[in-house]
């Protein structure tokens, strides 16, 4: 524990704004993962346990596609699109087929998908780390803002975050698509007698959440290195995320994203060795306190 | 009939299932027995040593497995976090073995009473959340102990586990250094484990926490506490997956953290779906093929999360149940028929 770097931080602005920087990359990462997982259960009422591998292959498709063309919004593309087809697939193929059974039956199926897509990665990108290597277009001398150092990236990966959470936000509360998914997460059967396609709504918020997972691994492609299992630790802390915020609430998730980069960031500074028990132990506050998270509902 | 005419009728159809329910415990105590001469008979049998070293490791996750078959199957609690109670008794043990030099037995039941007392705290928090937010919950817990043991460094030996071996001294004529008594030994927890649980699931208390599994509303209307049960039976489980790592942290002379990772309960989980969570062997039968399964898997290929992932993937997509489940099923139609026939 190191409680007097914490303290010194806090009196040095350059400090505040490195470690505010650094937290809000992570929380920005993590809101992109954890609003796919919230999304797909507000609608679909499963809990994708197999959510870190769409991160995952998000960063490997970026990678690929980085090296193959040399263009960085092609990887960026490829890494949200690809997995975007991939949750589709998934969701059609074999997640549609548990729906309706307990919720043991989901998390086996995912935790089935988590160990066969490591191994794939495994094989075709091999074991060992990865790394994507910044685009050239980024490799310009960071930004000083108070004395803190922010590398540029990261204000484009924090732009881009913050402009998903809008545009979803503004698009579930307002087009018609969104209140369609919003009728389906609150009852599939009356949409359903409506005329509406209900199993292309779930293939589509899959698909979705597959996506915001795909482009969140390709945004971190550059910045941090590439495994098979990558997904895992990022899926953990989504998960605590979405369950500080709030099941279900997409709001809850940008919160609960914000609040853990910032724990992680700070708390790498005052207690390096416990900075993920830090997590958990808030998220544990935070449920003792509220059960269904800072924004979330009763569940019926 | 007036309410208390009712209660009468209740008391009068209650003698036959208890007379039955007796009957059915000499049973499993035979059971128990006769498994148990089976299972120590094996070593002068076979002289493999890969065999006892298998039934050592059975014993450890069969117990571990089949006391989170007393919430995820009895219960309907799908605790994601149960494998910290068997990092638990393996760190527990294995601490208070080296730091004190006690006797295996005092160690052991300190190691329960460590477990039990961690359990309630945990327990108490938990057992209110619904499904998913339980599961998550008892994950985060997991993942609490598992980085606790990960820094606190000049305890727990960090990353690298306890090491330098555990002290495992004789007592009462038993040399757990011995293979062979530390095998029997094994055999012994197991049984008089698996004994001790289906005493609970077939105990009054038992059918109480199937009636919280079918209908928890329901069960608090009548004056059960739901808590309290919930909370009791998640106790009294965790002490059966801590015998779990108690037998992991004698046989392997160590506790690394990867006993208390998430993946343990994952696995525990599978092991349920594997056997099957309907009948009380159903665990058992599902350690045993998913450690064959990994034997042999981890033999034949490197792949072993592909060949896994497809073997889950036809348990849970496929067959909609475990082994036992499926046998049963199979049995009681087959059975049906043959009554049915003239």
């Amino acid at each position: 524990m190191d409680i007097d770097a914490l303290t010194g931080c806090f009196a040095s602005a350059a400090c505040l704004v490195t470690q505010t920087t650094s937290g809000l990359i992570i929380g920005m990462l993590l809101f992109l993962v954890a609003v796919g997982l919230t999304l797909i259960f507000g609608v679909l009422k499963v809990v994708n346990f197999s959510h870190g591998a769409f991160y995952m292959f998000g960063a490997y498709f970026a990678m690929t596609a980085y090296q193959l063309s040399g263009s960085f919004a092609l990887a960026m593309l490829c890494g949200a699109a690809g997995t975007a087809i991939l949750g589709l697939i998934f969701e059609r193929v074999f997640m549609s087929r548990v729906y309706g059974n307990d919720v043991l039956m989901q998390l086996l199926v995912c935790y089935a998908f988590v160990l066969i897509f490591d191994d794939v990665v495994k094989i075709v990108w091999g074991p060992e780390f990865r790394s994507m290597g910044m685009p050239t277009a980024f490799q310009i001398p960071p930004l000083f803002i108070a004395g803190g150092v922010v590398p540029p990236y990261y204000l484009l990966l924090i732009g881009v975050a913050l402009a998903v959470a809008a545009v979803l936000g503004f698009s579930l509360a307002r087009t018609r698509v969104g209140k369609v998914i919003r009728a389906a997460a609150h009852n599939p059967g009356m949409v359903s007698a409506l005329g509406i396609n209900t199993g292309l709504i779930y293939g589509g918020v899959f698909a979705l959440g597959g996506m915001l997972a795909g482009l969140a691994g390709a945004l971190a492609a550059p910045v941090r290195s590439l495994t098979p299992g990558m997904g895992f630790s990022v899926l953990i802390e989504s998960f605590i995320v979405t369950v500080i915020g709030g099941m279900g609430s997409i709001l809850g998730a940008l919160i609960g994203a914000l609040l853990i980069g910032l724990i992680r960031s700070f708390g790498s500074l005052g207690f390096p060795l416990f900075t993920e028990g830090l997590m958990y132990l808030f998220m544990v506050i935070v449920l003792v306190a509220r059960p269904t998270g800072l924004f979330g509902k009763e569940v019926a | 009939m007036t309410e208390l005419q009712a209660e009468r009728g209740g008391d009068l159809s209650a003698p036959p299932i208890d007379v039955k329910s007796k009957r059915l415990r000499y049973i499993d105590l035979l059971i128990a027995i006769a498994a148990f001469a089976v299972l120590a008979s094996l070593p002068f049998l076979f002289s493999s040593k890969a065999l006892l070293d298998f039934v050592i490791r059975c014993a450890a996750f069969g117990l571990f497995a089949t006391s989170l078959n007393l919430l995820v199957g009895y219960t309907g609690m799908i605790s994601f976090g149960h494998g910290m109670f068997f990092g638990l008794g393996a760190y527990g043990f294995g601490l208070i073995m080296q730091r004190t030099g006690v006797p295996v037995p005092v160690a052991f039941l300190g190691t329960l009473v460590l477990t039990a007392v961690v359990a309630t705290a945990i327990g108490a928090i938990c057992v209110r959340l619904k499904e998913i937010y339980f599961a998550f919950v008892t994950l985060a817990f997991q993942m609490l102990i598992h980085s606790i043991i990960l820094s606190w460094v000049s305890l727990t030996g960090g990353d690298q586990g306890l090491r330098g071996g555990i002290p495992r001294p004789k007592f009462l004529g038993i040399d757990p250094t011995n293979h062979i008594h530390l095998y029997i030994m094994s055999c012994a927890l197991l049984v008089i484990g698996l004994l001790l649980m289906r005493q609970i699931a077939q105990s009054p208390f038992g059918y109480t926490l199937r009636m919280i599994r079918d209908n928890a509303s329901r069960a608090s209307f009548i004056g059960i506490d739901v808590w309290r049960a919930k909370l009791t039976i998640f106790v009294l489980s965790s002490l059966f997956a801590s015998t779990g790592g108690i037998i992991m942290c004698l046989f392997v002379s160590g506790a690394y953290p990867e006993f208390a990772y998430w993946t343990i309960s994952g696995e525990g989980i599978f092991i349920n779906l594997l056997g099957g969570v309907t009948t009380f062997l159903g665990p058992m039968v599902g350690t045993v093929l998913l450690l064959t399964l990994n034997d042999t898997v981890t033999r034949l290929t490197e792949h072993y999360g592909i060949v896994l992932g497809i073997v889950i993937l036809f348990f849970a997509i496929g067959l909609r149940k475990g082994l036992m489940d499926f046998a049963v099923e199979w049995y009681e139609a087959r059975r049906g028929d043959k009554e049915r026939a003239p």
